[in-house]
């Protein structure tokens, strides 16, 4: 009888070459790495007969698997940070990581504010440190791909622990400077404690014009009565292929915002994976992403409201240009016990141009009989009549359509209640519609 | 000084306007008055410059150069000003930013520097005052939760800011109490000058009371049928379009 061989993609043919290079070079326990690539090669790359990757076929995406990048020396690292310009206009405690690897040389770990501490990734999974029996809060993200990806390849981050009010904003600085194409795989976990309070930032950038594979995965498991606020930039190179996730767990009580705004990279899918797992907390992940050219940009979210009394709100807005394409794939999980469930999830896509594509797919899986769900999905074109009123006014065309975008995306940004954020990002926003007109 | 000459509007196929002249003076306020249906609108959007429309013939120019060539926004910058029938509600836009942008766009037009914020501010706020204008209406996205008649108002303060020098007013009547009809009509009397000319389309006499023309013109079925001073007016408002609505059948 014929043998059946599974044919392998050169990316994933690439990708098992650099599991065998690295494996024995990574920190930390070998084991679960060995786990989660095993897990991975089961089914590869996922493509568009997986139903969570339908619209963002990575197999046909990623052409080729890019090599990891080693550690960069502290000049280059020092150079490469000189050439960031991400939310910088914002004070904050500055956490950089240059291809994927913390430079610590950046960071007085000992001199941080009250209430904040850093553990640098790549020492604690050598040295076993206690924290990282919490890492990977919400078990099922461990089932997807892109995660398994990390865990198998994650060379570095930081572990991250808040107490108490901190009022110093804290960025995550993701950075991948390399005139050839690298990949990266960070692991960031941070763990707020029961009352804390903390706004992080997350930036990524990297250079034009090489195909660079970063994947970072930001873990979060925030306790009762916290108030995290979370925004995330992605204004990665144009050629990149972005993957990145978000895990995070909520205790009761608690308060969690998260905007991802997508401005940048050729690919990039922003998978959000959340557990409400205490009572009476409220969620609201918004997202903001601006595409044009040939830009492909994914954002997928599961959130699962794990206890009763709880509010989940996610409004996601996306402004397609040229011939690019948006996906959005929401879904809300509430099981049987969790009742009186309030989630609202909605979708908007604003098309200025023909050629451009909005994939929605916005999903309710409800096994309890006493909740409030809603969805709701749009695509759309400026509205003529009210473009009309603004022109009739003096406005030209561009100003005009400027200003209806502007509007349309400010509904997502509106909720930053940090004025130096939302000024950065209303900037990066404004840079976008000028850089069309 | 605005002319209309033969001009020829079709909407999908509709023939709405056929053949409309009419020439508005400087410093002359027209009034047109006419039937459901006779074209008022139409001919408003057709002088701004909406899109919807087909221009089939004719010709409008505004001091001697042809504004059916330009878009809206060129028109805007060329002085004519539509005060709307209905002002559009634009969520997530403040008040505030659409002025400023509006009239940069006419200063940049001009060849003159943008205004700095207080000097803007100033501006705004004086005009506000005149038309009983709360501050905290300004500070709202525009028009969004605005009463009919605080929608008319912001429209004329518009008009204040934009100094164009022909406007039309598109029912600016309809929908406003007493109060708020003396308000706008006090706020367009101000603006009346030399050099600025108004069309004011309207239903009824009533706001030609407030706001006193120099001409009155009826349309009916796409053209003026018939013009005359302010008496025909009242003429018309004691008579009703009648007489003239045979020449629709016509």
């Amino acid at each position: 009888m014929a043998e059946i061989k599974l044919m392998k993609t050169p990316a994933e043919t690439g990708l098992a070459q650099a599991y065998e290079t690295v494996k024995t070079t990574l920190p930390g326990d070998a084991q679960s790495r060995a786990q989660a690539f095993e897990l991975f090669t089961k089914n590869g790359l996922p493509h568009r007969r997986v139903e969570e990757f339908k619209y963002t076929d990575l197999r046909a995406l990623m052409r080729e698997a890019a090599p990891f990048a080693g550690t960069p020396s502290a000049d280059e690292a020092k150079a490469a940070l000189q050439d960031t310009k991400a939310l910088s206009g914002v004070k904050a405690i500055q956490v950089p990581f240059v291809n994927g690897h913390f430079v610590r040389d950046a960071v007085d770990l000992g001199g941080l504010p009250e209430g904040v501490e850093i553990v640098p990734l790549a020492e604690a999974l050598a040295s076993g440190h206690e924290w990282l029996a919490k890492l990977s809060p919400v078990s099922w993200a461990n089932q997807n791909p892109v995660y398994q990806l990390n865990t198998t390849f994650m060379a570095d981050g930081v572990m991250l622990r808040i107490s108490g009010e901190v009022d110093t904003l804290i960025h995550l600085r993701f950075v991948t400077a390399s005139a050839s194409a690298v990949a990266t795989a960070t692991r960031v976990l941070v763990l707020v404690e029961d009352g804390a309070s903390v706004t992080l930032l997350e930036s990524h950038e990297s250079t034009d014009g090489a195909n660079h594979q970063p994947n970072d995965v930001v873990e979060m498991i925030a306790g009762d009565r916290t108030n995290v606020r979370h925004v995330r930039l992605n204004a990665e190179g144009d050629k990149a292929l972005a993957l990145s996730t978000l895990a995070l767990k909520v205790g009761a009580e608690a308060e969690f915002f998260s905007l991802n705004v997508v401005a940048g990279a050729a690919t990039s899918r922003h998978q959000v994976f959340g557990v409400l797992n205490g009572e009476n907390t409220k969620v609201r992940i918004n997202g903001t992403t601006m595409l044009k050219g040939g830009q492909h940009a994914d954002s997928t979210l599961v959130v699962e409201h794990a206890a009763p009394h709880c509010e989940s709100r996610e409004l996601f807005k996306t402004v397609i240009d040229g011939e690019a394409t948006g996906v959005f794939q929401g879904k809300i999980i509430v099981p049987h016990h969790a009742q009186k469930t309030d989630g609202r999830m909605m979708s908007a896509a604003l098309l200025l141009s023909d050629g451009g594509t909005m994939n929605n797919k916005p999903e309710l899986e409800i096994f309890a009989d006493d909740v409030q769900c809603a969805h709701g999905a749009t695509c759309g074109q400026l509205d003529e009549d009210l473009m009309f009123y603004l022109m009739a006014r003096g406005l030209p065309k561009k100003e005009a359509e400027s200003l209806m975008v502007q509007a349309f995306l400010g509904e997502a940004i509106e909720f930053v209640d940090n004025q130096d954020v939302h000024d950065a990002l209303v900037n990066v926003l404004e840079g976008w519609l000028r850089a069309r007109a | 000084m605005l002319e209309i000459k033969n001009l020829v509007v079709q909407i999908e196929d509709k023939r709405i306007l056929n053949g409309l002249n009419l020439t508005v003076n400087n410093g002359e306020v027209a009034a047109i008055m006419g039937p459901n249906g006779s074209g008022k609108s139409t001919l408003s959007y057709v002088i701004a410059g909406k899109e919807d429309y087909e221009v089939l013939d004719g010709e409008i120019l505004l001091d001697g150069e042809n504004v059916l060539e330009m878009g809206p926004d060129e028109r805007a910058v060329a002085g004519v000003f539509l005060a709307f029938q209905y002002p559009l509600e634009i969520p997530g836009v403040a008040s505030m930013t659409f002025l400023k942008a509006a009239l940069n766009a006419h200063r940049r037009a001009r060849g003159e520097g943008e205004l700095t914020t207080p000097d803007f501010i100033k501006r705004v706020n004086a005009t506000a005052t005149q038309l009983e204008i709360p501050k905290d209406m300004l500070k709202r996205a525009l028009n969004v939760g605005f009463s009919g008649g605080e929608k008319k108002r912001m429209e004329i303060l518009q008009m204040a800011l934009l100094e164009p020098s022909f406007c039309i007013l598109d029912e600016t009547d309809s929908g406003l109490d007493i109060d708020a009809l003396r308000i706008v009509s006090e706020g367009v009397n101000a603006l009346r000058s030399p050099d600025r000319s108004f069309l004011v389309i309207t239903h009824y006499q009533r706001l030609l009371n407030y706001i006193v023309p120099d001409s009155v013109h009826v349309m009916s079925a796409g053209r003026i049928v018939k013009s005359g001073g302010k008496e025909l007016a009242i003429e018309l408002e004691a008579n009703g379009y009648a007489d003239y609505r045979e020449s629709e059948a016509a």
